[in-house]
């Protein structure tokens, strides 16, 4: 090949993805560094936004309590929604995929449901069912006699980690349905005449198989979880802030724009080291199945 | 005594019957093949021995014990799927150990047998391996040894060697046949390749569209087809139409322009089937234009254009001249040689 062509072949793929380059970088990197930078710089009630660059947001970050616990809430939170559905949308992903043609579209959609739902609608739905005296299960419950008081749902972690699972559980589901589909159609019959029964099937041969599935189904969850903003907002209010709420309103209450722009850094970064940490441990522990 | 036995199994999905009427006794330690084109009911038939369907009516029966009542996991049957399922994220000894453990296998003579097995399908060293690192060949002799490691009282193999490159699928058939002669097991193979079948078994079973066409030794069913589906099927094969006439005596066979004194028994309008490499090129017989010659090696293959339509001749090169594209040639055979049916449909 000579000089000019091979300048010219490496030079094609440039000038190919350029536009797409370029929106990326103007849209995503350029405000993304300049919220990095924002994080550094001075404010005060009367004097605004000084741009100087002083520690003083990831000081207050790193010394008050509050964000501490702000931030582990957020974490947990994403945690246990990841728990809940990991353990709800594996085996809906497995009966889904054990389900027949017309009966598999039919339940896709519905799992898919919460995905086209608007979050106030689906949340204040939420709300319905549990929201104080009036909710419906709580009547129904109390009129029944089994328990005394409303189960608290507003406002409470519970009530965030219920709603997030309801939207999340599609990500999941379809997650851990694309390992299934991976699955040799015949592996079932082939661990069955070896002599296992229907639980060993699922926990030695079908369980280590979708794990994959299950974790990247997890990291998708838990990163959209720690990060979800509608759901808590509506939920949690202003009592019960999760570092996506927390940024919202130092931006647009306190319009203490740099002691946002740290709180969304922080999380930012925080989620970026979790998700790449554990993707990379997935991929070196499911190797084998991953080839 | 049959060691398994199917007795009049038939499977209906809705209104479809994909088996029917289907018997069979197979002796201990023989080696069986379900030989048909894909749809023919043969990979059905064998589902309904493992269990992984029922038989909508009929028995089936090993050693005189009704197997349909014995739940899949629990009926001890060794199978080798088409796609080998193999469990990718175990090594190649934890799959072949997958049996053992579920029968409560002490773990030192656990070992000991998949080492042995493994070492039997020519894995010695490979018990480390996962499947997804290993090729076709050598996964398909982990199934193997994955199968018969649990002493099966039978083997099942679904089309185990569809998925292998003709070469190596000749040698995995030497190393199944040696195999099963080593250790007995009887074994059923399910496959669509003539050659697979005629090679491997002791006996053939022809099905077609749910049906059992002839169950034979592979000698048999190739020179003796019991209906022109098998002949059609189990290799090349010559089908002239001709017609038996008994009005003058002795009876006679007539395709064309020649004829034959007729077998005893038919009559009326029937099908001549001659193996290709039956045929020899005589003084007398049936006229015929060489139309193409293709040399083969070890054979000569012509196509010719004979009074009764196309047929092909295969000849051994044995050093003979060979007659030229365009010569006319009289096609000759011997009588037994000939397999006369009556012809379906005039």
């Amino acid at each position: 090949m000579s000089m000019a062509a091979e300048e010219r072949s490496t030079r094609a793929p440039w000038a190919l993805t350029a536009p797409a380059l370029m929106l990326f970088v103007g849209v995503l990197l350029i405000p993304l560094a300049m919220t990095v930078m924002l994080s550094f710089h001075d404010w005060g009630q009367y004097k605004g936004i000084e741009p100087v660059f002083i520690l003083k947001n990831w000081h207050e970050i790193a010394t008050d309590p509050y964000y501490a616990e702000m931030f582990w809430r957020t974490f947990r939170i994403a945690i246990l929604t990841t728990l809940l559905t990991a353990l709800l949308g594996a085996p809906e992903a497995y009966i889904l995929n054990r389900m027949s043609g017309r009966w598999k579209s039919f339940f896709l959609l519905v799992i898919l449901g919460p995905l086209l739902i608007s979050v106030v609608a689906r949340t204040l739905g939420w709300a319905l069912l549990f929201g104080g005296n009036n909710g419906l299960v709580n009547k129904l419950l109390m009129s029944l006699g089994a328990i005394r008081s409303p189960i608290p749902f507003m406002f409470t972690e519970t009530g965030m980690v219920v709603a997030l699972a309801h939207v999340m559980m599609p990500f999941m589901v379809l997650s851990v349905w694309a390992a299934l589909q991976r699955l040799d159609p015949q592996i079932e019959n082939a661990a069955m005449s070896l002599g296992a029964g229907p639980v060993t099937i699922i926990r030695r041969i079908i369980m280590p198989q979708i794990m994959p599935g299950v974790l990247s189904g997890a990291i998708i969850v838990f990163s959209l979880s720690a990060s979800a903003f509608a759901t808590p907002a509506i939920i949690g209010g202003r009592r019960l802030k999760v570092a996506a709420t927390l940024a919202y309103d130092e931006f647009l209450n306190t319009l203490n724009w740099p002691l946002g722009a740290a709180v969304a850094t922080l999380l930012l970064v925080a989620l970026v080291l979790i998700v790449v940490g554990s993707n990379a441990l997935i991929e070196r522990r499911y190797a084998e199945v991953f080839r | 005594m049959a060691y398994l036995e199917l007795d009049r199994v038939a499977k209906q999905f809705g209104a479809q019957t994909v088996v029917d009427d289907f018997s069979l006794a197979v002796g201990k330690g023989e080696f069986i093949s379900f030989l048909g084109p894909s749809g023919c009911g043969k990979t059905t038939t064998l589902q309904m021995i493992a269990g992984f369907l029922d038989p909508t009516r009929g028995a089936i029966r090993l050693e005189d014990k009704d197997l349909t009542a014995i739940h899949p996991a629990k009926r001890g049957l060794g199978i080798v799927f088409q796609s080998y399922a193999l469990f990718p994220h175990m090594t190649a000894a934890e799959n072949v150990a997958f049996g053992l453990e579920m029968r409560s296998v002490p773990r030192t003579e656990r070992a000991e047998r998949v080492r042995a097995a493994l070492a039997m399908v020519g894995l010695a060293g490979y018990e480390d391996r996962h499947p997804r690192r290993m090729s076709g060949g050598q996964q398909q002799r982990v199934a193997l040894a994955r199968a018969l490691v649990i002493k099966p009282s039978v083997l099942l193999l679904d089309e185990p060697l569809s998925n292998l490159d003709a070469k190596l699928r000749e040698e995995m058939q030497i190393e199944l046949r040696q195999i099963q002669r080593t250790i007995g097991t009887t074994t059923i193979l399910v496959t669509h390749d003539q050659n697979e079948a005629m090679s491997l078994s002791d006996r053939i079973v022809v099905m077609s569209q749910g049906k059992i066409e002839q169950i034979g030794t592979p000698q048999e069913t190739y020179e003796k087809p019991a209906s022109a589906f098998v002949s059609q099927f189990l290799g090349k094969t010559n089908d002239f139409a001709g017609t038996i006439d008994r009005t003058s005596a002795p009876a006679r066979l007539v395709a064309g322009a020649w004829s034959t004194p007729a077998p005893a028994g038919l009559s009326g309008p029937v099908t001549v089937s001659i193996r290709p490499e039956r045929i020899g090129f005589g003084d007398a017989g049936l006229g015929a234009t060489i139309v193409t010659r293709i040399f083969q090696g070890n054979h000569w293959l012509f196509q010719c254009d004979s009074e009764c339509g196309p047929a092909i001749v295969i000849r051994q090169n044995d050093g003979t001249a060979q007659p030229a594209e365009g010569e006319r040639v009289r096609l000759t055979w011997r009588p037994e040689d000939m397999s006369v049916r009556a012809r379906a449909g005039a």
